[in-house]
């Protein structure tokens, strides 16, 4: 991205919202020559950071370490003060297992389905993920037609939100549904795919590919155009088949991406929330019951809250994310090394 | 004619079709069935009463069946096309139906009962958009507060976004000072702390501060975004530091220089930013969920989860104000795709 000139101010509308902007702005003016001038250009740099820094502070900084405070004490009590030191009983608990491949034998029963249904979950969803939009970036890297109109198709679903996403495909899996309605066409009997656990299941992971495609897609595709085209001109004059040249120049080429682009996907997939909880509320039962689920209902909304547990489980997902968020940076630092591309 | 189907089928110098070109052209078309098919039918759905949306097999369009008030019953009734026991054909209104039997009354003699067995009538229908779907929730339900809630919190963590994240990057980009790097790198690794790890405790802090059930606690957790600091910062670096140096000369505050010289220039990030941060924060889910309990105070998303979960769904208006909800993005996705997704493909950040 490069710098323009700005445009001369134009239209009268513009005009008329920045003249109480550029009065504020001016009003805040005179105090702040004189923080300046107690300051320095050092303190002005401090002043303009504040803000900023301010809020990551308390909203996020703060909460990270708090949470470490917050899953060794039990009880429901909101504030750490009123909170009881437990010492790692909540971690315990979370581990108190005679069995840890059945979830029954285990004390939190739930927080194992979770952590059984996520891994699964993640497995099944980033494999179909990277297959989907790595096909979709080859095609549309393909001489093609009115491509930026395809790019966008598989584009739009990504900027719709978790809750129209979950709700949209809620009532496609109906009973009465879009979905049956085809189904019916080849004479099939309407079934309530929603309520059998294993097709809720492929629901799950089947919407949230559906929303986040093109996401993954856009980033691969990007990948793709930077490959220069003489390689496969000079691949095409030595003879060489086309799929020989995809993993031999394609792949290689597009590594860098396809790296950064599965921790990516990891990591959200590790956090799957939002549309699966509107489309299924993680039933039926507990089948599509995710971590972060989990921990939102430990947390907040059952009976029988327990913040601490929450905490507890929430401090070992963050685990898992930093080791793939770090991965994620030491592939960005090797590609960046290799400096073939920007 | 023909001239146009090559250039829409033109292939890369090859003679005729080969295999990868049907590929392309199969993934293409379901593409783009899969992809739209789900919201174009979303928004037929939102049009049809709730009758119609009972129905299986459903219809493409939207049909209601017609009704004639008739002498001597309350409600209005149902009008069917019958095929009388003698063999006549008439329209008439039923007033109940026992088992395969349905009892009938002729509009005009609504004296005379008729009996007809049920596979000898159809329903007379016609093409009818059911509007009050959309009407209904703005004047009976709380769905103007939503809507309302949702623009005040999209638009005003949108400028309270441009404005910190902006003053931060200016910070980052333009001065030398101790921990700069530091800084940087500390807002970069809130990239690794989502709200999922910390919204137990998190929600403890806005409880302190008051901001329980405020949409200020909506709105702040959110403002200070990396990839925010991120996107201006890297266009603030080729602002020519040679510009700012003038400024000092003339002897303009750095105030001056920050919001007269650089703002101006950082015009293209800075629009990029505020479409990331309008669809961000309408989207936002899981912490308006958290925050607000109270439901004068939901925002669309949470209202519309919340009646979406209830036991005896209402779909025609859960599907009619999902469109309602899906407009701006909807808008956004038309007029401003461009942008995005060049951002995406230039910083990989979402």
């Amino acid at each position: 991205m490069k710098a323009e000139t700005p445009r001369p101010a134009g239209s009268g509308f513009g005009e008329a919202i920045m003249v109480p902007v550029r009065l504020a702005m001016g009003l805040v003016d005179a105090p702040l020559r004189w923080v300046q001038r107690k300051l320095g250009l050092g303190g002005m740099a401090a002043f303009f950071l504040l803000p900023n820094m301010l809020i990551f502070g308390i909203f996020v900084l703060l909460p990270f370490f708090i949470n470490f405070a917050y899953s060794m004490t039990g009880g429901t009590a909101l504030f750490l003060d009123d909170r009881t030191f437990v010492g790692t009983d909540q971690y315990a608990r979370l581990f108190d297992c005679s069995n840890y491949i059945d979830p029954n034998s285990c004390t939190e029963d739930t927080f194992w389905t979770a952590v059984g249904n996520t891994a699964w979950f993640v497995v099944l969803q980033v494999t179909l993920m990277i297959l989907f939009s790595l096909i979709t970036a080859l095609i549309l890297n393909r001489e093609l037609m009115a491509r930026s109109f395809w790019r966008a198709v598989f584009f739009f679903p990504v900027l719709l939100s978790p809750v129209v996403v979950g709700l949209i495909w809620k009532w496609i899996l109906q009973r009465q549904g879009l979905l049956n309605f085809a189904l019916y066409g080849f004479g099939f009997e309407p079934y309530t795919w929603l309520n059998d656990r294993n097709w809720a299941f492929a629901a799950a992971v089947g919407v949230s590919i559906w929303a986040h495609m093109g996401f993954y897609t856009l980033i691969l595709l990007a990948g793709l155009q930077a490959i220069p085209k003489d390689l496969y001109e000079a691949a095409e004059m030595d003879g060489t088949r086309p799929a020989r040249a995809f993993w031999r120049i394609t792949l290689p080429l597009l590594m860098p991406n396809l790296l950064v682009v599965i921790v990516l996907v990891l990591i959200r997939a590790v956090q799957i929330f939002d549309e699966v909880y509107v489309l299924t509320g993680g039933g039926p039962g507990t089948s599509t019951l995710y971590l972060t689920q989990y921990i939102y209902e430990t947390g907040f909304a059952t009976q029988l809250r327990n913040p601490g547990l929450a905490a507890a489980a929430s401090i070992l997902m963050g685990m898992v994310l930093v080791v793939l968020t770090l991965i994620q940076l030491g592939l960005g630092r090797s590609s960046e090394k290799k400096g073939s591309r920007k | 004619m023909s001239r146009i189907a090559a250039f829409i089928f033109r292939r890369k110098g090859r003679n005729g079709w080969h295999w990868t070109d049907i590929v392309t052209w199969i993934w293409l078309v379901g593409g783009l069935l899969i992809m739209f098919g789900p919201a174009v039918w979303l928004v037929g759905s939102s049009f049809k009463s709730p009758a119609a949306l009972a129905e299986f097999p459903p219809t493409i369009l939207p049909y209601v069946t017609q009704k004639a008030t008739v002498e001597g019953y309350d409600k209005p009734l149902d009008l069917y096309d019958a095929t009388l026991p003698d063999g006549r054909k008439a329209v008439l209104a039923e007033v109940r139906r026992i088992g395969v039997i349905s009892q009938m009354v002729d509009p005009e003699k609504p004296g005379e009962i008729i009996k007809v067995n049920i596979s000898q009538r159809t329903p007379v229908r016609t093409m009818a958009f059911a509007t009050t779907n959309y009407t209904e929730p703005f004047t009976h339900f709380d769905f103007v507060r939503y809507l309302w809630n949702s623009v005040f919190v999209t638009v005003t963590a949108t400028l309270i976004t441009l404005v910190v994240n902006s003053m931060a990057a200016f910070a980052l980009s333009k001065y030398e000072f101790r921990g700069r790097t530091f800084a940087m790198l500390l807002i970069l690794a809130t990239l690794m702390v989502p709200l999922s790890v910390i919204m137990v405790p998190l929600y403890s802090i806005v409880s302190a501060l008051g901001l329980f059930n405020n949409l200020w606690g909506v709105i702040l957790p959110t403002v200070a975004t990396p990839t925010g600091v991120f996107i201006l910062r890297q266009y603030m670096l080729t602002i020519p530091d040679e510009l700012i140096d003038a400024a000092r000369m003339d002897k303009a505050s750095e105030w001056q220089i920050y919001w007269r010289i650089v703002l101006p220039l950082t015009a293209p990030a800075l629009a990029v930013l505020a479409i990331f941060s309008v669809v961000w924060r309408w989207n936002d889910f899981l912490w308006p969920l958290i925050v607000l309990s109270r439901k004068e105070l939901y925002t669309l998303q949470v209202g519309l989860s919340i009646y979406s979960g209830e036991l005896n769904v209402q779909w025609h208006f859960i599907l009619a104000m999902t469109v309602v909800t899906m407009i701006p993005v909807v808008l956004v996705f038309i007029f401003l795709q461009r942008f995005i997704t060049t951002g995406i493909a230039g910083t990989g950040l979402k």
